[in-house]
């Protein structure tokens, strides 16, 4: 229910003004404003320039394509891989695919859940974590496996799933200069 | 003299970057530089991180669970010939569960270094397209792709010859061929080993796909969650057209030919052909119905055939060494090999390529060296969210098309995952009701709200409380998915319910009349205790009991009280101690 809450809400906003900076965008459009079928490209690389996809661009992708944004928004929910909120620091994809599953994938959940006060799909207060469940990463003969950030943790235990989470949090540079909080 | 190391995905989740720079790291401090390759996936995912020494009159010794503490013995083995202590060279079992295979689809996958089109050369590369085009026409290579007898790897195993036949014979223009790489299944990872170890198999599989319907642009859809197979793909395209195999007047003949990629957003249903072309276009990944079919009227309405994989890097070999050599391997109607992800609760999981024909039990003992810990096999799912569990007694099922739909399952793309006694199936029919009620595109009522109602009754089971008539209620529901679906997604969304009903339905029955489960798996089901002998009284369980029903001094032993306790497990989750049980 939230998605389309959330989507109903940017919709009633028309005049967002634009606030984010384009110039790396511009680039992009350049190229494939004009090819068509290249809604799903275009998206994808606004997604990997501003880590989600804002409203103010969004509606800056429709002025330069002349595609509606009903139309894009019914794109960009339809995959899983568009996120129309940011996302923490670190970005937690769990699989839970088959293998992962079997293998005890939610226990690994739980304990996520647990350490970070989090369910699937929010991030933390802090922004440093993200958890997003995904069906499979391909790497389901080490399974249960998780990746955050583009490194593959294999084999996870809860165990293990805690003492990275408490390093990374460690790492974090939202968390430069504090206190030690676990 | 060079060293190998195994860098497909798994091998790099298991650690393989971090030997690599180690390696790098020891042969600097030692002043001794050697030649180091990479490679792809070999098939033994259990034993990642992977180093093969490779003397120089050819002969491979294979260093497995490498960890960065064992590269100096590692190194001394190769340049000293000393034996090594703590490092584990592949044992037996392993090489035999190895030479048991019969590798065509994969037989480059490990051993070639992915990222030189200089190896793919040396091993035949490029050598069928080759003769392709100097010597056969189109109607040639289909013809010995059809005695070949190769089915499609994707899932509903359709004669290739026969698409490719359809597509030739259109007479519009212009044509295109499409690789589906988007491997859906959650639990099988055949496509993306292929991709990563061996790219140019798969190009020079679909260049003469192309030339066979007469096609001159490729595309290759590849999921998001794989962006080494994307990276992998896109040197393998850049260096076949730097020596001029892709693009304009191909070895001289007048055959054009370019691939390009695209990368997928991550939606189940885009594995299905026509919702495929829909995501191809920019649009929401919708399937339309059929006919027309793809070979008709596919990427933006003009002829387009669409193959898998796996598909694809058999042709080559099928070209190189005839239809014949491929259809001698098989059985009567499945002829060839077939690559399986197995997974699960397998001894050796990993990727194996085998001739079909081969029993469920050879391939699960003999091969993947049974279950984990010793215990009971309980099924094999086979076909992912559009398959099913094979139950023990069938066993010594032949693995082919004909024999594996018998059961109840499908062959599907190729992913086998293992369960054993501590599986719950209603909790796996869950699963894939979960999977499938998310990735449904909604287009069509019974599988948009069928796989819900079937879901909740489902979710209703595993909670405990299941009531008399849900299990009569989900055959009813099964039947009008099934009937009322415009695509094979909701078509066979009900095959997981379907064959745990058939082979499990005493689990049912446990669950919904005694509320019992019998794998000791659904949490609701239930009773949590303390063991003693484990409990140090730390309290963290008792400070994080949703209903407060642990208590204990602290540094004593805790206790549960069970007319409080919810069943939410989250005592067990916390425990570092495991001295939590549940049955
Ligand atoms: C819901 C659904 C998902 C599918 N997913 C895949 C997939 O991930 N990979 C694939 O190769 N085929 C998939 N298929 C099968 C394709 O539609 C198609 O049959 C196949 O790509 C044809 O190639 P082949 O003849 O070489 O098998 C899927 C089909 C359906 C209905
Ligand atoms: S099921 Fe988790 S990686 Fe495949």
């Amino acid at each position: 229910m939230s998605e389309l809450n959330q989507f109903n809400n940017m919709c009633k906003k028309s005049s967002d003004e634009l606030t984010h900076d384009t110039s790396q965008l511009d680039e992009v459009l350049k190229v494939y404003k004009n090819k068509p079928g290249s809604m799903i490209t275009i998206l994808q690389k606004a997604q990997d320039i501003y880590g989600y996809l804002p409203k103010d661009i969004i509606r800056y992708i429709s002025q330069e394509t002349l595609i509606k944004t009903p139309i894009i928004y019914g794109v960009a929910t339809f995959y899983t891989q568009f996120r129309l909120q940011p996302v923490g620091e670190y970005l937690i994809l769990l699989c839970k695919g088959t293998a992962c599953h079997v293998n005890g994938a939610n226990e690994i959940e739980q304990t996520i859940c647990d350490e970070l006060n989090i369910q699937n799909g929010e991030t933390t207060e802090d922004g440093i974590f993200t958890l997003n469940n995904v069906a499979c990463l391909g790497c389901c003969s080490l399974s249960p496996v998780m990746m955050i950030n583009g490194e593959t943790y294999a084999k996870m235990t809860p165990k293990k799933a805690r003492s990275i989470l408490r390093d990374l949090r460690k790492k974090s540079k939202l968390n430069a200069g504090k206190e030690d909080q676990v | 003299m060079k060293i190998i190391i195994g860098q497909g995905s798994c091998g790099i989740a298991a650690g393989a970057d971090k030997v690599t720079v180690a390696i790098q790291k020891e042969l600097e401090s030692r002043n001794h530089p050697l030649e180091i390759e990479l490679a792809g996936c070999c098939g033994t995912c259990y034993l990642e991180p992977i180093v093969d020494v490779v003397s120089d009159n050819g002969q491979k010794t294979t260093f497995v669970s490498v960890k960065p503490e064992h590269i100096a013995e590692i190194l001394d083995f190769a340049i000293h010939q000393k034996q090594p202590k703590d490092a584990v060279i592949m044992g037996d079992n392993d090489q035999a569960s190895l030479d048991k295979q019969v590798r065509i689809a994969l037989r480059n996958a490990g051993v070639l270094n992915p990222e030189k089109i200089e190896d793919y050369l040396a091993n035949d590369g490029y050598k069928a397209i080759q003769k392709c085009l100097q010597e056969m026409t189109p109607q040639d290579v289909i013809e010995d792709v059809k005695i070949s007898g190769l089915r499609g790897r994707g899932g509903a195993g359709f004669p290739t010859w026969f698409k490719w036949q359809a597509a030739n014979q259109q007479k519009a223009t212009p044509k295109y061929i499409v690789c589906n790489g988007d491997e859906g299944d959650p639990g099988a990872f055949m496509d993306r080993s292929i991709l990563e170890g061996d790219p140019h198999s798969v190009i020079e599989g679909m260049m003469i796909g192309g030339y066979a319907i007469g096609a001159n642009e490729g595309i290759i859809y590849v999921r998001a969650e794989y962006p080494l197979a994307i990276k992998r793909l896109e040197i393998a395209l850049k260096q076949a057209r730097e020596k001029g195999i892709l693009g304009k007047n191909i070895f001289g003949t007048g055959f054009d030919f370019d691939i390009w990629i695209k990368a997928g957003a991550g939606a189940f249903v885009c594995g299905e052909e026509t919702a495929l072309i829909a995501s191809l276009e920019g649009q929401r990944g919708m399937p339309r119905l059929k006919p027309p079919f793809p070979a008709q009227k596919g990427y933006w309405g003009k002829p387009t055939n669409i193959n898998n994989v796996e598909t694809f890097a058999n042709i080559p070999w099928i070209l190189l060494s005839g239809g014949s050599a491929f259809a001698a391997l098989g059985t009567e109607k499945s002829k060839g090999t077939k690559v399986f992800a197995l997974a699960g609760k397998i001894q050796r999981g990993g990727l194996i390529e085998i001739p079909m024909g081969l029993t469920l039990r050879e391939v699960i003992y003999d091969i993947g060296g049974g279950i984990q810990d010793n215990k009971a096999f309980k099924a094999v799912q086979m076909g992912g969210p559009s398959g099913g569990c094979i139950p023990a007694s069938l066993l010594d099922t032949p693995i082919d098309y004909e024999s594996i739909t018998a059961t109840g399952a499908i062959m599907g793309s190729g992913g086998m995952i293992v369960m054993d006694e501590t599986t719950c199936m209603v909790d796996m029919a869950r699963f894939f009701l979960d999977f499938t009620c998310k990735e449904s595109c909604g287009k069509c009522v019974q599988c948009r709200v069928g796989t819900k109602r079937m879901l909740e009754i489902l979710e209703r089971i595993t909670n405990g409380e299941g009531k008399d008539g849900d299990i009569e209620l989900l055959e009813d529901l099964c039947q009008k998915v099934k009937d009322g679906s415009l695509c094979a997604l909701g078509g066979t969304a009900p095959n997981p319910v379907l064959t745990t009903l058939q082979y499990f339905r005493d689990e049912y029955e446990a669950h919904i009349y005694e509320h019992r489960c019998p794998a000791h798996n659904c949490k609701k089901l239930l009773t949590y205790t303390i063991k003693e002998d484990l409990c140090v009284g730390c309290g963290a369980c008792a400070k994080k009991c949703p209903s407060d029903a642990i208590s204990g001094e602290p540094k004593k032993v805790h206790s549960i009280h069970q007319e409080l306790c919810i069943q939410c497990g989250t005592c067990k989750t916390v425990c570092t101690f495991n001295a939590i049980e549940a049955l």
